[in-house]
């Protein structure tokens, strides 16, 4: 935070290869007033395109980047100050501005992710913050912990945010044994275990939604509670031929048209993420792995695991939240749920709804972890 | 923060992770033995530049000292693939793959074509390429034209450790002849390389740099000469796309014509002399399929042709870089037709 109520916008880094962001757009004019959370600015990295909220609240006094800039991680992209604030000592602020005393921060502390031997699996996490209850954030089918670029470092300002690769996936060992539902809930749990987390928050996006459900159905006393995005197994509807295009998908250009359906605005899928996603399935046992998971996980175009049924019986606290442009599960999922379980849709999102609307998907499950931590206290 | 080796690395741990993986693929090659772990004079060698470094000691026999004599050793391999092995065949420097064409273009090339398919010939020969090393004429040809030119061979130029890896696993298991082409000065390059073995598809040019001005299209060193250049031109506004081949053989002919169809300005970027090369055989390919879509020539910028110069200030000369490319994209994006021309006069 700057002096004399003068605060920075600076440039964030989303995923661990992050180093510059372009600037895309302004949100926000000169001269309008923001609140901590307000989207300011559109960045374009390599990989994605994001939103840069603002930290706090006052007026937005300057754009110090240009459009089109390619600012690094820590550089000054707007100075936001209430009306007070002269002209000149906003200057003064800009002028003296430090990218250096913000990059070297921001590397120091990079965090990096490390690897644990569970159970015969090589597994690769990341962990961000320290304290508070423990939550695990658990990617979806073909994902990564990369996926919870926007999200990951937004929910671990308060206690430790674990973000796993699970088997077949990222750089975890490609082993997927049978492929089944079981065997990924199976390898969360050793996880777990490896690490002496005995009861944590789950969030979990897609199939990583079924693994956090099954998690809670099989050892309730492990999950403190749940909260599933865009969830497989609430449902037997998928899109079965982007499960299989994925899979088989062997040229950028094909990929990339599959990949699209993941999001409501199909632009944010940059060549970088086809790419990546291709040296992904390029590893050695990854083509295996995914075909594996895959026959488990649909079959007959539709989905093999569904627990609605079984719903009733969790005792774990649960929200969801969906894109209602969802192409991937159909939304209509999240309908007639148990009363217990708070539902959230959220408009002009696709299947990667913690991406395109990361701002209100981290407030959704800041706020729901806090009521649920409040309530343990209590009773 | 990934992994990063070097190009050299890269290759090493490639063949070190595939002859660990499969115990039929063998190394042959002039000094190629030796290097970490290996007694006494061994210790030093490993290849001319040490590539092959530290596999003699972990592999013992797999890896053979040859002779003096590429016709006898590459005739070797090409007949040790014919018969279930697997061999990697290092050939110093591609100039001299002169003295063994009739085994690889009339032997190893045409093998499963003449046998009716059923014969197969996965040998990998590996060799050096490219200028620049002060190495004369006979040590710094870039003759990957000559091969893409014979039908059953494929061939593979990388650029970057993480495509030297990937593509040479690919073509260690690839049943076909494959003539592994590795430019010295790229050797000491850093970059990202998964631990993990992975393999990267014959005929998939990269897109290294997007741009919507100008293609440029190139291969090996160059290509990093060419993003250099289109990040000169970048700050003048002008924004350069860099595709990379990859491999010459086959050929990903889609995402040129792709390219190039939404830009309409090219510039091929070729290290090698000009006559009948990777440079004319693509400007071809976009002029005969793609015509409609140019808004001004193609622009070659190649080497000379001559030989390659010794004197060390002839040799800069001789080959592109980043200046030169950048004024041939400057020529192409300044470029009007006749009719502009006219019509202003």
């Amino acid at each position: 935070m700057g002096s004399d109520g003068i605060q920075e916008l600076t440039m964030p880094k989303w995923g661990l290869s992050m180093t510059h962001g372009k600037v895309v757009e302004w949100l926000v004019p000169e001269g309008a007033e923001v609140s901590a959370g307000t989207e300011v600015l559109e960045v374009e990295t390599e990989k994605i395109v994001g939103c840069v909220e603002s930290s706090a609240a006052g007026t937005l006094r300057r754009h110090v980047a240009k459009l089109g800039q390619d600012v690094p991680i820590g550089g000054l992209l707007a100075v936001i100050a209430n009306p007070s604030v002269s002209n000149a000592e906003i200057d003064r602020f800009v002028e003296s501005f430090s990218l250096e005393e913000a990059s070297d921060d921001s590397v120091s502390d990079d965090p990096a992710p490390e690897f644990v031997e569970a159970r015969g699996r090589r597994l690769r996490y990341l962990k961000l913050g320290e304290g508070g209850q423990p939550v695990v954030l658990v990617h979806g089918f073909t994902g990564s912990l990369d996926n919870w670029l926007f999200n990951h470092a937004a929910l671990a300002q308060q206690r430790a945010v674990y973000a796993l690769d699970l088997p077949g996936h990222g750089q975890s060992s490609k082993d997927v044994g049978d492929g089944s539902l079981e065997m990924l809930i199976g390898a969360l749990q050793d996880w777990l275990d490896v690490l002496g987390l005995s009861r944590v928050h789950l969030v979990g996006h897609s199939l990583g939604g079924a693994v956090v459900l099954g998690m809670a159905l099989r050892s309730p006393d492990r999950v403190r509670s749940c909260t599933l995005i865009a969830s497989a197994a609430l449902g037997p509807e998928i899109d079965a031929e982007y499960i299989e295009g994925v899979v088989e998908a062997n040229r950028r250009k094909e990929l990339k048209t599959y990949l699209a359906r993941l999001f409501a605005d199909p632009s944010r899928v940059t060549r970088q993420l086809a790419d990546d996603m291709l040296k992904f399935k390029r590893l050695d046992g990854v083509r295996d792995a995914l075909g594996k998971l895959a026959r488990n996980f649909v079959a007959n175009e539709k989905q093999v695991a569904v627990f609605r049924k079984e719903l009733e019986r969790l005792r774990s606290p649960t929200q969801v939240i969906w894109g209602e442009n969802d192409q991937i599960i159909p939304s209509s999922h999240a309908a007639d749920l148990p009363d217990q379980i708070s539902v959230e849709l959220l408009a002009n999102c696709g299947h990667m709804v913690q991406m395109e609307s990361a701002h209100k998907v981290n407030q959704l499950v800041l706020s729901f972890l806090e009521k649920t931590d409040e309530r343990f206290v209590t009773t | 923060m990934a992994r990063t080796l070097s190009f050299q690395q890269a290759i090493n741990e490639a063949l070190d992770q595939e002859m660990a993986r499969d115990e039929s693929v063998i190394l042959m090659g002039e000094d190629i033995a030796g290097g970490q772990g290996a007694e006494g004079e061994m210790d030093a060698w490993g290849g001319v530049l040490g590539v092959t470094k530290g596999l003699h000691a972990k592999y013992g026999d797999r890896v053979m000292d040859t002779p003096i004599s590429e016709s006898a050793f590459i005739g070797a391999a090409i007949g040790a693939a014919t018969s279930g092995l697997r061999p990697v065949v290092e050939l110093m420097f591609n100039d001299f793959l002169g003295v063994c064409f009739d085994q690889i273009f009339n032997q190893a090339a045409k093998f499963r074509y003449m046998f009716g398919g059923k014969a197969e010939t996965p040998v990998v020969i590996r060799t050096m390429i490219g200028a620049g090393f002060r190495a004369a004429a006979q040590h710094s040809q870039s003759l990957y034209s000559i091969f893409t030119h014979i039908p059953g061979l494929k061939c593979v130029v990388p650029s970057t450790p993480y495509d030297a890896k990937g593509l040479l696993i690919e073509a260690i298991r690839d049943n076909d002849p494959v003539i592994f082409f590795e430019h010295k000065k790229l050797y000491p390059l850093e970059g990202e390389v998964p631990q993990e073995l992975y393999t990267i598809p014959f005929g998939e040019a990269e897109i290294v740099r997007d741009g919507e001005d100008v293609t440029i299209i190139t291969l090996a060193e160059m290509v990093h000469e060419s993003v250099k250049a289109a990040e000169a031109m970048a700050e003048d506004g002008v924004e350069c796309e860099v595709i990379d081949l990859r491999t010459t053989s086959p050929l990903d002919q889609e995402t040129l014509l792709d390219c190039v169809s939404a830009t309409g300005r090219v510039v091929v970027v070729d290290e090698a002399n000009p006559r009948c090369s990777l440079a004319t055989d693509i400007s071809a390919l976009i002029a005969q399929n793609a015509f409609d879509a140019l808004k001004a020539p193609i622009k070659m910028v190649t080497a000379p042709h001559t030989p390659v110069p010794f004197a060390d200030n002839l040799e800069d000369l001789y080959k592109p870089n980043a200046e030169k490319i950048a004024s041939a994209v400057r020529e192409v994006m300044e470029y009007q037709t006749w009719e502009a021309t006219a019509s202003k006069n």
